[in-house]
């Protein structure tokens, strides 16, 4: 089953071209690596799939069911979790409120979000020991443990995640994508937008390279791995074939 | 020495309809940035929908049960709070997209629609009107001052709800996510809130308080006007500047101050220097500490 599909879809800041006619798709339980230079279009493909922006032309798709007006905030209680670019987590609020906030949308009853709570800070021991503390005097490293571990807190059917590893140390990094392998290994789905190109193939069964807004390459990563072209899309090159 | 602590009893009783009045300003701003100039009309509409309600219920008997008072005032508070909770949905919400200084001065347009609303409507107009019910005069003495049980009663219920706001922002899920909206919308609505209806529960218990507050000026002050709420708001959101806009303990802690330095102000210059006063108070607050006296705590800052 398709958990997300996007089907030629367009996304306009104004006049500014975000994307245009993106199609891919995700399989349930499937890691999928988005890559491309900066300002390819990676992150404006997360945001009109949580319904931050809303396309121009195209449909979306989740588990077969098409997103066509449905508001952000439905979405996640759908199911779908974006943990955006730049962290944003609540820094006025303490760590324990922000984990909190992240089962928001799905884990409505106390017991349910107490019980999560417990099997998010088994993942990550170092929040626990802050809890109490306000996000805002964590370190940057810390703040994105804390983006992702919030996002964990709603069980999502789907996770999209942009950047995982910017400013984390490599044993963070390590842990994170152990984690994102370990929630794929238990069904949830994962679209994974990510410049360490490596650490992505590498947990990714496939990937899709975008540039300057469209869909250039993709395939299975074993395979884009060893594909020239690849490093040409971050090289600004053209690239025509798609893999 | 006796007079100036009967000046701050005087005072904290005043702070109460300050505090609650500034609560609102508080909430609305922390959560829109956005200094709702219509909140004192919220206040003086509920005044007088509660005189046509307490006018219709008790007909000819100005001792009203208490209960009567208390329904009619809860009553008031949930009309009040779908009024602003209306003005949100008609007016803020639709300009949300727009210039923060846009929905101001549309603010003080609703204002003062509110106003010349109330005064040429048939049953309310511009003069002076008795409120139908009043406190009875018995009470107790502290120091040479009489205070009497309604004055007690209103400063014990403003006193529960603020508290009752304190807890609901402070612990409850749905107030870690007017916190949460609050700091980042877009964040938050990515955690599954949905930040319009936060919004307009927000702008329901502002309005709420504005209701409770309206009803217990009148039945102590034993009059309303038309203009009531202008005064009222000026000075509900100067407390609410003073101690630090935005944040729920300083709305309540800088009605209370503004309320004890404008009684001890009055007490040494006269009733008619209320409002020099209360900005006086206000200047002199900001010249020392911009972010108003609890302004830099943020823990609570919704
Ligand atoms: N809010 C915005 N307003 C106008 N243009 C935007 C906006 N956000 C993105 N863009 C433009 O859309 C294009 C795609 O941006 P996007 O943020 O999706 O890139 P990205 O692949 O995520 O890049 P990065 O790796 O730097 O995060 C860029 O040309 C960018 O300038
Ligand atoms: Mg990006």
């Amino acid at each position: 089953m398709k958990a997300l599909e996007l089907n030629d879809v367009s996304v306009f800041y104004g006049a500014v071209r975000g994307v245009e006619g993106v199609s891919l798709y995700v399989d349930e339980g499937e890691i999928v690596a988005l890559l491309g230079a900066n300002g390819a279009g990676k992150s404006t493909v997360l945001k009109a799939v949580s319904g931050l922006i809303h396309p121009r032309h195209g449909t979306i798709s989740f588990f077969g069911e098409p997103f066509a007006k449905l508001s952000a905030h439905r979405r996640v209680i759908g199911g779908l979790v974006h943990v955006p670019e730049g962290r944003r987590i609540f820094t006025t609020l303490t760590i324990g409120e922000n984990l909190e906030l992240g089962a928001y949308g799905t884990q409505r009853s106390r017991t349910e979000r107490a019980q999560r709570l417990g099997e998010v800070l088994a993942l990550f021991p170092l929040l626990e020991q802050h809890f109490e503390r306000l996000a805002g005097t964590l370190s940057g490293g810390e703040q994105q443990v804390l983006a992702i571990a919030r996002a964990m807190m709603s069980n999502p059917r789907v996770l999209m995640i942009d950047e995982p590893s910017l400013g984390l140390d490599p044993q963070k990094v390590d842990i994170v994508y152990d984690m994102l392998e370990e929630v794929a290994a238990l069904g949830t789905t994962v679209l994974l937008v990510e410049q360490n190109v490596a650490l992505a193939l590498e947990i990714a069964s496939r990937a899709y390279v975008l540039q300057q807004g469209s869909v250039v390459l993709s395939g299975r990563s074993a395979s884009l791995a060893q594909d020239s072209r690849l490093s040409d899309a971050y090289l600004g090159k053209a690239t025509h074939d798609h893999g | 020495m006796s007079l100036f602590l009967n000046e701050i009893g005087n005072g904290i009783f005043l702070g109460a309809f300050f505090g609650l009045v500034a609560l609102g300003y508080s909430m609305v701003y922390g959560i829109l940035r956005l200094i709702n100039f219509a909140h004192g009309d919220f206040y003086m509409v509920a005044a007088f929908v509660s005189y046509t309600i307490l006018g219709a219920v008790i007909v000819g008997n100005s001792h009203a049960q208490w209960w009567t008072v208390a329904w009619v005032g809860l009553v008031v508070m949930i009309i009040t709070g779908g009024l602003a909770m209306l003005a949100n949905q008609l007016i803020y919400r639709p300009m949300r997209r727009a210039a923060i200084l846009s929905l101001m001065i549309a603010a003080i347009g609703l204002s003062q629609v509110l106003e010349n609303g109330v005064l040429v409507a048939p049953q309310w107009g511009a003069t002076y009107l008795v409120y139908p019910v009043t406190t009875p005069p018995s009470g107790f003495n502290l120091g040479s001052n009489h205070y009497t049980w309604g004055q007690l009663i209103i400063v014990l219920i403003s006193g529960l709800l603020a508290l009752g706001v304190y807890f609901l922002v402070g612990r409850t899920l749905l107030g870690k996510a007017m916190r949460a909206v609050s700091e980042d919308r877009i964040a938050a609505v990515l955690m599954g809130i949905n930040v319009d209806l936060v919004i307009a529960i927000v702008f329901f218990i502002g309005g709420a308080l504005a209701g409770a507050a309206a009803v217990m000026t009148g039945v102590y002050y034993g009059q309303i006007n038309y203009l009531m709420g202008f005064t009222v708001g000026l000075e509900a959101f100067t407390a609410a500047v003073l101690g630090g806009i935005g944040n729920i303990g300083g709305a309540v802690v800088g009605g209370l101050i503004l309320g004890i330095v404008q009684s001890i102000g009055t007490g040494i210059f006269g009733a008619e220097w209320a409002i020099v006063v209360a900005f006086g108070a206000l200047v002199l607050m900001l010249w020392f500490r911009p972010t108003g006296l609890l302004g830099e705590r943020v823990a609570r800052r919704m």
